[in-house]
């Protein structure tokens, strides 16, 4: 299988490291603790563990069962086909961190093509080669804004319009910081309002963050919005859905500072929330303090052009407790993909399958408009997801929508308890109009049950 | 020549995937809102596919070679963990369907964390964490939450071994704790005295590696957590190293408090040019309070013909959450399936063939190398690459040199104590040939260093680019493409 040696090969090895016996090698181990049993399964072989396997994944019912109208931080978009064909290729699959660029170069300059998409994209000027994803992003722009003010800002003010899972993250991340003040979370109805964040705003202020488009789908011109923040001398940070910067305009219009978010609308399978992928881009003046890796254009002796990982100074593996981050591994395959998937759709497909969502979504929200126990909530502008008041809890709704064979979208009393029968509803390119009719019929038939 | 980026490439008017004819109405975005310009490349598929496959050739990989990269376990990647991992029932799921649609992957889920557990000797596992990196911080904070809990303030100290890996320090110090650190005696262990003097009651705990980062089994490993344990520290022990101690030891067994694991070295999901990774944890029974939330649980045992029923719980005094969703679960499919492929007895021949291996390849090399430390090794060990009689020459000109025999070189200048270090990890998957080849190489650069200096400070010869230049790259910083001017 996967161990290639033979009794042969273990004994003439053996003779050359002067040993007798295959477990003389463990002499260091105590003895009491050495050659446990374990309680596992007796071993399987490929074919019985494909068929373990696919037993497993049958008992799930996945999104090619179902119609899916559920988003809230991971949305279900068509992949196309060349995306994972390129990413299952050996040499980027099995290849590590390209510390040695010589013999790295498809890496690196891939990375190097990523970051120059993603500032392409959020309008920012450097990107890096990737967090974990947009819950992580969004905790460590938080740490570079902490460290950018030296720790003297003991404030974050954090919208409640970021993703419900990013803020917890950020708090799990801030546990240890015990003058430090997380501010945001007051509840508001119907929904909250961004600009309300203005007046906890203060000198002490490292970070303010808020979404775009919102966890409630929401988009806004924050251009003003960033103005009065940086007037009070503090760092805005936007977490993006890089699919709706397809048509949105893109938040270095803004004057932010740090722009995270999640790529996994962006060539990335669900996978049941991962791996996916964590945006981040700046401006120029913040790269020193950047967390994470960076490649840079350089050339080589005889000055033919090639990419190295550059300012590995700030990193980890360098600075170890002076770091502020001791992020290594990233997510550099994932990186890839949604590489290949901008380049395939590039200038005019990413802007097409945006229109699609934004279509699609206020095709479906003007349909509930017209029905008197569906309230849509979202008032103004949205992309591709938008909160509907339901005449009843959304959990019973979407338990008997499992029968129409429909995936319904986010219950928002999770983590909003204010937004009782409020769902969520995410309307993606993969969805047609007799799929959201269906839908629409479907949930008033439920309802009126 | 290299190859021209993606956006040299672009041509106006292209485009590499077609969707759909829109089937619904148009609708209007307030023109503030309205992106103007969007800089991005315009190719056909064709030109995609050849780009990355051509970048892709640029790549040293383990399927085309050996890849003894110390510390990182680049061991072969079973093709079948990428079928089972894209199966529709488990890539096709959304994170937040109601959990009685999801019961395949929580089943898995739950098995892993039992399997982890099983194998490591701890109570409860989180699977959560993202990567290695990750799975630290999870433990420094729960060994802050723990000592927290119970009124135990004073505790503001993480000792370090001066072996240790960096994301060690960086992730102690990220959480608050102040990094102390302890040296390594003239065996490669851990210095029982230099611990002893840095342990009293504001230590909060020890982060060790075992095998350590020399590739050495920690010798006094139950008297150093003893030590720590009696001052009233818990030990963490980082997992990279677990490779040499599937069904060897259990770091449960040896009374290590929590660990986390690298699914993408000790249980072979691909390392990706840099990620995805997977760093679960594991912790003994006086943590599993604390784990990150949530874990998968049991909500209602199995009864009859009816399976268990599987969702989500939040541990008593969990310290939250570190990320969305549960973890890289693509990553625990692949997992999974590589664990259930060698099974209760499999795992102890990963460890015995990786040790074997090491210690062949280090007994091949070291008439002519200096070792670090003498001693049997575990899954890696660690030379010194620099000879009196050949001055000029370091241990990264014989990682560069390596490549002309095209070989991935080892990993260089660590760990920090061993002056020109060449850290080498063969792993369990090479053949007894690769592992003699490879030792050929080095004895030939052994030569080489000696008789022709000048070959290995230029090497490598035989790559698609030379030496490239890292100052300028720091100095000039260009990160990005040039980035055409489009017409709006």
């Amino acid at each position: 299988m996967f161990i290639p040696h033979s009794d042969s090969d273990k004994s003439e090895m053996l003779k050359k490291i002067g040993l007798e016996r295959i477990e003389d090698l463990f002499q260091d181990v105590p003895e009491k603790h050495r050659f446990p049993d374990l309680n596992l399964p007796e071993a399987v072989s490929e074919m019985e563990a494909l068929q373990n396997l696919k037993d497993l994944a049958e008992v799930n019912f996945s999104t090619e069962d179902m119609l899916c109208f559920l988003g809230a931080g991971a949305y279900n978009h068509y992949v196309p086909a060349a995306v994972d064909s390129i990413i299952t290729r050996g040499e980027f699959l099995t290849a590590y961190t390209p510390y040695q660029p010589e013999v790295s170069q498809g890496t690196l300059q891939a990375i190097f093509e990523y970051q120059s998409l993603i500032a392409a994209l959020t309008g920012m000027e450097v990107s890096n080669a990737s967090h974990y994803d947009g819950a992580t992003a969004a905790a460590e722009a938080c740490v570079l804004a902490y460290h950018h003010f030296r720790g003297k800002r003991n404030k974050f003010v954090i919208s409640k319009g970021l993703h419900p899972h990013y803020r917890q993250t950020i708090q799990t991340y801030f546990q240890g910081y015990e003058k430090l003040r997380i501010v945001g979370y007051e509840n508001e109805i119907p929904l909250p309002d961004d600009d309300d964040l203005l007046e906890m705003v203060d000198s002490d202020t490292a970070i303010v963050y808020v979404q775009y488009p919102d966890f409630f789908g929401r988009v806004r011109d924050f251009s003003k919005f960033v103005e009065q923040v940086h007037e009070k001398g503090a760092l805005v940070a936007i977490s993006v859905n890089p699919i709706a910067l397809g048509m949105l305009k893109p938040p270095g219009e803004f004057g932010a500072d740090i722009v995270t978010g999640e790529g996994q609308p962006l060539g990335i399978p669900l996978s049941f929330g991962g791996p996916y992928l964590g945006i981040f881009a700046t401006q120029k003046q913040y790269v020193r303090k950047l967390a994470g890796r960076l490649v840079g254009e350089t050339v080589d002796k005889e000055g033919r052009k090639g990419y190295v990982l550059t300012l590995t100074a700030r990193e980890q593996h360098i600075r170890r407790e002076k770091a502020t981050s001791n992020i290594c591994t990233n997510q550099g395959l994932i990186a890839l993909a949604a590489t290949v998937y901008l380049s395939l759709l590039g200038k005019h497909g990413l802007k097409q399958v945006a229109k699609l969502n934004f279509d699609k979504a206020h095709y479906a929200a003007s349909q509930f408009d017209q029905l008197a126990d569906f309230e849509v909530v979202t008032g103004g502008p949205f992309f591709n997801e938008f909160v509907l008041k339901c005449p009843m809890p959304v959990e019973e709704i979407n338990a008997l929508l499992l029968d129409y064979d429909i995936l319904g979208g986010y219950d928002l009393s999770r983590d909003y308890p204010e937004l009782e029968n409020h769902m969520l509803v995410a309307v993606t390119e993969a969805l047609t109009k007799d799929e959201i009719d269906y839908f629409v019929n479907s949930l008033q038939e439920v309802c009126h049950g | 020549m290299g190859e021209a980026t993606i956006f040299e490439i672009s041509s106006p008017g292209r485009i590499g995937v077609k969707f759909p004819k829109s089937d619904v109405p148009s609708f209007e975005l307030p023109s503030e809102l309205e992106r103007k310009d969007l800089p991005l490349p315009e190719v056909a598929e064709l030109d995609v596919v050849r780009h990355f496959t051509r970048l892709s050739k640029l790549n040293y990989s383990i399927d085309s070679g050996f890849y003894p990269l110390g510390s990182c376990t680049m061991k072969y990647n079973p093709r079948i963990n990428e079928v089972t991992a894209r199966l529709a029932g488990f890539s096709k799921t959304h994170p937040f369907q109601p959990v009685d649609t999801v019961q395949g992957n929580l089943a898995l889920m739950y098995e892993l964390q039992q399997w982890l557990a099983e194998i490591s000797g701890f109570t409860g596992v989180t699977l959560q964490p993202a990567a290695g990196a990750h799975g630290e911080y999870v433990g420094v904070m729960a060994i802050r939450a723990y000592h927290d809990d119970r009124g135990d303030k004073k505790r503001t100290k993480m000792i370090i071994p001066d072996s240790a890996h960096g994301t060690n320090p960086a992730s102690s110090s990220m959480s608050g704790f102040d990094v102390v650190h302890c040296v390594t005696d003239e065996r490669g262990n851990v210095d029982i005295e230099s611990l002893k003097s840095v342990c009293d009651d504001t230590i909060a705990g020890l982060m060790l590696t075992n095998p350590n980062t020399l590739g050495l089994f920690e010798q006094g490993i139950s008297e150093v957590i003893e030590i720590v344990h009696q001052a009233g520290g818990l030990v963490y022990g980082d997992g990279a190293n677990l490779n040499a101690l599937l069904g060897i030891v259990r770091p449960g067994d040896l009374g290590i408090d929590i660990m986390h694991f690298n699914l993408h070295k000790t249980f072979s999901t691909p390392h990706g040019g840099g990620g995805p990774g997977s760093g679960p944890v594991g912790v003994a029974n006086h943590l599993v309070d604390f784990l990150p939330c949530p874990v998968v649980a049991i909500l209602e045992p199995a009864s009859g013909d009816f399976p268990p029923f599987y969702g989500f719980m939040e541990p008593a005094k969990s310290i939250g959450r570190m990320k969305a969703f549960y973890g890289h679960f693509g990553m625990m499919v692949r997992a999974y399936t590589y664990i259930s492929m060698y099974g209760k007895e499999g795992l102890r021949q990963i460890a015995e063939g990786a040790v074997l291996n090491a210690n062949y390849l280090m007994a091949l090399v070291s008439d002519h190398y200096k070792l670090a430390y003498q001693r049997i090794c575990m899954h890696e060990f660690v030379v010194e690459g620099h000879w009196p009689n050949a001055p000029e020459v370091h241990a990264l000109d014989i990682s560069k040199r390596l490549m002309d025999y095209n070989f991935h070189p080892p990993t260089n200048y660590f760990p920090l104590i061993v002056p020109e270090a060449l850290m080498i990890e063969p792993t369990e998957t090479e053949n007894k040939e690769t592992l003699e080849k490879f030792a050929d190489a080095l004895i030939k650069i052994a030569d080489e260093a000696v008789n022709e200096p000048q070959l290995l400070k230029d090497a490598p010869h035989n790559t698609p680019i030379g030496r490239l230049d890292e100052v300028k790259a720091a100095k000039d910083l260009v990160l990005c493409c040039w980035i055409p001017e489009t017409e709006t």
